[in-house]
């Protein structure tokens, strides 16, 4: 079982790492739009620190939107999609190994370069680690959770808007407990219990989520 | 097992047709009707409230509204479940003939909640719990319009549906608490519905506005649902000969 996974997670990274030029957009995508909100609030620190969890949380929500369309998109398009569902492991072992790769070129990134942008919001440093470990613990889910978008919208027109329909509410759980985990933080209350109820979803969707990608493709396929 | 068998012989677009089409002005006599007296009682019976004055009657379509929109949606996980499990034709065109009904019941709840908002709470939008996650369930609403129009295969139109509706109602509840967690951590409750014992009438009239938007329901997606077997079918005997028999 692991197998299967980890030869999709290191046949996606060598195919990622081949295009780099794609991780290295999305992660720019996330730097200029979190950028852009002090120039259009204005400077003044505490209102900065205030929004910081939420802008950089939302932004971390579109950046993982950009990139989720490529998640099956290419392997569907040369034809490996459908020798994938022919194989005789459960396409649901694939569709996680292919999640964990996802996570792995555009999430992780996302959470290393966090902590810079925390800076330019005058985050402190127990902030700066609160929201750099719930960027690592939320966006699992998120690659997750946008992989059933991702299938049900394979090969459709206009399948990138429609993705961002789908999957935005559906990513609400994790926007309100990863923007509350750096929040609680910085009032004083601790993001404990945040953090606690991040790893749930994550761990609950990584379980679940990939089953019901592999049934969308299954439809996708047909 | 005739009852059994009965089941099975509705399950097909050419039989459910005629059924529907005779069932339709049942249900619309029925609305109307409960309409009516729920309006009259909502309306002329009920007394006035002694803290919100005569506003609070807009409750009378705002609760039932609100209550047809988280239904509706059950309603159309339900027959996606069945359409997946069983790859049935009809349930996948149910589930898409209620889809613009729930929609519009979540919107007509959340239109007559700022409406009453307004003048009660001095704010035609409150980041509620409840509003809040009464907004989602129109984005699920739309998503799931929006998925099965964009797929020309009617087929593939019902079943990437019917997943998404699954996918949905399983994270409804997770997205209702933590809406509400989230409410709750920022502010302190803006909103304190001190709901008293009702009056009776006021709840009479609730219940049977309530039936109404139910008849309402059932009568507009079992036309809409007509009209979509006709789309679909446009190809079988059974719709040329339905066609004909009209065009006589």
């Amino acid at each position: 079982m692991l197998k299967i996974i980890l030869a999709v997670v290191g046949r996606d990274l060598k195919l990622a790492m081949r295009r780099q030029a794609d991780i290295v957009s999305a992660l720019f995508f996330f730097v200029i739009v979190v950028s852009l909100f002090p120039l259009g609030i204005g400077p003044e620190a505490d209102l900065l620190r205030k929004l910081a969890p939420g802008v950089l949380w939302v932004a971390a929500l579109l950046a993982t939107m950009l990139s989720l369309p490529r998640l099956f998109a290419d392997d569907h398009r040369d034809g490996t999609l459908e020798q994938l569902a022919l194989a005789p492991h459960p396409l649901g072992l694939v569709v996680t190994g292919k999640v964990i790769a996802h996570w792995l070129v555009s999430g992780l990134p996302l959470a290393l370069i966090a902590p810079v942008l925390g800076i330019q919001f005058d985050l402190s440093n127990d902030a700066l680690l609160v929201l750099t470990g719930a960027i690592l613990l939320g966006t699992p889910a998120l690659s997750s959770i946008g992989a059933i978008g991702a299938a049900l919208t394979l090969g459709l027109r206009g399948g990138g808007v429609l993705l961002s329909l789908l999957v935005l509410p559906l990513y609400i759980p994790v926007l309100i407990f990863g923007a509350g985990a750096v929040d609680a933080t910085v009032s004083g209350l601790g993001g404990e219990g945040h953090l606690s109820l991040l790893a749930a979803m994550t761990l609950a969707s990584l379980g679940f989520a990939p089953w019901a990608s592999a049934a969308a493709l299954k439809i996708a396929l047909e | 097992m005739t009852d059994r068998f009965n089941l099975y012989k509705y399950a097909a677009p050419a039989t459910f047709y005629p059924l529907a089409g005779k069932l339709i002005p049942w249900f619309a006599a029925a609305s109307v009707i409960f309409g009516l007296a729920g309006l009259y009682l909502g309306m002329l019976v009920a007394p006035t409230d002694f803290q919100q004055g005569e506003g609070y009657r807009i409750i009378f379509i705002h609760v039932p509204a609100s209550w047809m929109s988280m239904f509706i949606y059950l309603v159309m996980a339900f027959w996606a479940a069945i359409g997946l499990a069983f790859n049935t034709r009809l349930s996948g065109m149910m589930a898409q003939a209620l889809a613009p009904t729930g929609a519009l019941m979540a919107f007509l709840s959340l239109w007559t909640g700022a409406l009453w908002g307004k003048p009660m709470w001095g704010a035609w939008w409150v980041w509620d719990a409840r509003l809040t996650s009464e907004l989602i369930l129109l984005f699920l609403y739309i998503g799931y319009m929006a998925l099965t129009a964009a797929i020309d295969d009617p087929r593939r139109a019902d079943k990437a549906g019917g997943l998404l509706l699954l996918v949905g109602v399983v994270n409804v509840p997770i997205i209702y608490f933590s809406v509400k967690w989230w409410n709750t951590l920022h502010q302190g409750s803006t909103v304190n519905l001190t709901k008293s014992s009702m009056a009776t009438t006021m709840l009479y009239g609730m219940l049977l506005m309530a039936l109404c938007f139910w008849m309402y329901s059932i009568a507009v997606a079992f036309m809409r649902v007509r009209t979509i077997m006709l789309e679909r079918e446009r190809h079988t005997d059974w719709v040329k000969a339905e066609l004909e028999g009209d065009a006589r």
